[in-house]
């Protein structure tokens, strides 16, 4: 423990120590450098650190991931596309496909939605922050937790299972609730939408707050009705912001992978594409399978990042 | 617990008698905050519960007396199953990794922000595009990166691939103020003759202490949360597990056993629950301000 203690001592204190260091030496180096060169070359100085990390986690391994998705599972030979073909024609990574798809669906409408209500219904009364905060704690917390909180509540058992002791009390039988898909999946994300909606909820929030209430005092004055009020003016200026939280939570159902992990490990065809990769690489260690699973993830993803940088141009050509 | 502050004071609407609309809203509030509490409070209970009493009855019924509660459960898991070392473990991971971040990101940010070189908006874009790539895709050339250097399943391999990880949000957020702060200052500095350096040092870090707040706070809870950078990078070397890991094993070898699995879940979640608690407002600020984040 003693050596471990002292190796994050050192990075604690140690690493921006060295940062500082770095910085003012090179401050100091650029005073003995030509006045045209100096300004050209700071910038690379100050952004090298950072650079180096963002080339070495994520820009070498992608490209790196590519090349492996077309070897075989050591990474040895290459085979082609034999990977994509079996990842495309495996019963396994088929139905992980299809529950990635049913998680982006349910957990986009089922948080958003949620976020939505929740957030409109919370405007009108004085004690919308206590409110917000419940709704807002389970962000705080891990999958791992969450993930037992509900392997709790769909115990078979209605000694433990809350679910089954309503069923039960209600006269019916206990249900199996994560044997049987779909509905195993649908509880999952059941679990994630308990999650994210409290970031929804944040971010509708606040665009609500900046709607602005003589706007909406005045079409209530013309005779409008709650619902109306929502439905013509409230709901359309809240529109772009709901299709930014909506690419956040798709790359979370893309990604997701802790909650499956933990309650079903993709058992009972509950498996999600980064379980699949996970299980590929780890239990059969297959490098070329789990690369091509991997690539399929990124390429999905690919659109919405495309669309956060052209919607982060718009918002720098406001500034 | 401390008020919450997630609110701005209420502005008062028309003043309204308790119509059946308002109730109705009342109800529905109360419904959902109800719903939405029940899942953890019932695991809460049950982990004060004897293990008999788990097994037997559900956790309402600890509401009614007889009442007997016990840290039994606790004792168990932190004594006999290294959740207390796994908490600890947690702690060396987390803390460094979030410094480590901090400190690089912000002097990116500041280049970013505050000086003028050529390719920087082609740069920013990678940046904002890195945002979304899933860090999936990184795993395994990472790892063998890491074997090779012979830091597999070591704190340095965690702390050096959350860094690597945390960066593209760290330096967006951090940029996005920065360059918010008024440009007068940075000006009537270097007509005082203030370097970039004494810039980034005496006004910038200074001003930005709120958005450094609310990242931390992020990084904090995303390392402390995760599960799957410590499942692959520490992976099977338990002395340097962190508590996701060791509850995830937990999980799976004593699938049944609720009253470790109920004690051990609040464990887990303690720490982010007092971070929560204490510094709500800059975690929804952080929230509000990086939307964009995937």
């Amino acid at each position: 423990m003693d050596e471990r203690l002292l190796t994050a001592a050192i990075v604690i204190v140690g690493v921006p120590a060295a940062l500082v260091g770095y910085v003012l030496l090179i401050e100091t180096i650029l005073k003995f450098v030509p006045g045209r060169i100096a300004p050209r070359l700071r910038p690379i100085l100050w952004l090298l650190p950072a650079m180096t990390f963002l080339g070495v986690f994520l820009v070498y391994p992608t490209i790196d991931t590519v090349r492996r998705s077309f070897m075989d599972g050591f990474s040895e030979n290459f085979v082609g596309l034999a990977n994509y073909e079996y990842v495309f024609n495996s019963a396994e990574t088929l139905g992980a496909l299809a529950n990635n798809l049913l998680w982006i669906v349910l957990l986009t409408v089922g948080s958003v939605g949620f976020g939505l209500l929740i957030a409109v219904l919370v405007d009108r009364v004085r004690y919308e922050s206590w409110i917000k905060a419940v709704i807002f704690l389970p962000l705080a917390i891990s999958f791992t937790a969450a993930g037992i909180i509900w392997r709790f509540m769909y115990d078979f058992r209605p000694e433990s299972g809350t679910l089954n002791a309503i069923v039960v009390a209600l006269g019916g039988e206990p249900v199996g609730w994560l044997n049987d898909w779909p509905l195993n999946t649908i509880l999952l994300i059941v679990v994630g939408v308990w999650m994210q909606v409290g970031f929804s909820m944040v971010i509708l929030s606040a665009g609500l707050k900046s709607i602005s209430t003589e706007l909406l005092e005045a079409s209530r004055v013309d005779g409008a009705n709650e619902w109306q009020v929502f439905r013509s003016i409230t709901f359309p200026l809240l529109l772009p912001t709901i299709a930014v939280i909506s690419t956040t939570v798709v790359i979370i159902a893309l990604k997701a992978f802790d909650i499956v992990y933990i309650m079903t490990n993709g058992n009972f065809g509950t498996e999600v594409l980064a379980n699949r990769m996970y299980k590929e690489l780890f239990n059969f260690s297959q490098f070329g399978r789990g690369s091509a699973v991997a690539i399929i993830l990124f390429l999905a993803i690919v659109p919405v990042m495309v669309l956060n940088i052209k919607r982060f141009r718009e918002q720098e050509a406001i500034r | 617990m401390t008020a919450p502050s997630l609110a701005r004071p209420a502005v008062h609407r028309r003043r309204r008698g308790l119509r059946p609309s308002r109730v109705a809203l009342h109800l529905t509030l109360l419904v959902i905050a109800v719903v939405w509490l029940i899942p953890a409070l019932g695991l809460f209970i049950n982990s004060f519960r004897p293990s008999a009493d788990i097994s037997s009855s559900g956790w309402w019924t600890a509401l009614f007396p007889p009442f007997e509660f016990t840290f039994a459960n606790y004792e168990e898991v932190l004594n006999r199953q290294g959740l207390d070392r796994a908490f600890i473990n947690s702690l060396f991971i987390t803390i460094p990794a979030t410094i480590l971040v901090l400190v690089v990101a912000a002097f990116a940010a500041y280049a970013f922000a505050w000086m003028d070189f050529r390719g920087k908006n082609v740069l920013f874009v990678v940046v904002v595009g890195l945002l979304v790539v899933p860090l999936q895709v990184s795993l395994i050339p990472i790892l063998t990166l890491f074997a090779d250097a012979g830091i597999a399943g070591t704190f340095l391999a965690v702390w050096l691939a959350h860094t690597g990880f945390g960066l593209p949000f760290a330096i967006f957020l951090l940029r996005n103020y920065m360059g918010g702060l008024p440009r007068e200052v940075f000006e009537s500095a270097a007509i005082d003759g203030a370097g970039p350096a004494t810039s980034f040092f005496r006004l910038a870090l200074p001003m930005s202490v709120p958005v450094l707040a609310s990242l931390a706070i992020f990084q904090f809870l995303w390392v402390w949360n995760d599960l799957l950078v410590a499942l692959v990078f520490i992976g099977p070397v338990p002395a340097n597990q962190p508590l996701t890991v060791v509850v995830a094993n937990l999980v799976n070898s004593q699938g049944g056993q609720w009253h470790l699995l109920t004690a051990a879940a609040f464990i887990v979640m303690i720490l982010p629950l007092i971070v929560f608690f204490s510094l709500q407002r800059y975690f929804v600020r952080g929230i509000t301000g990086g939307a964009v984040k995937g």
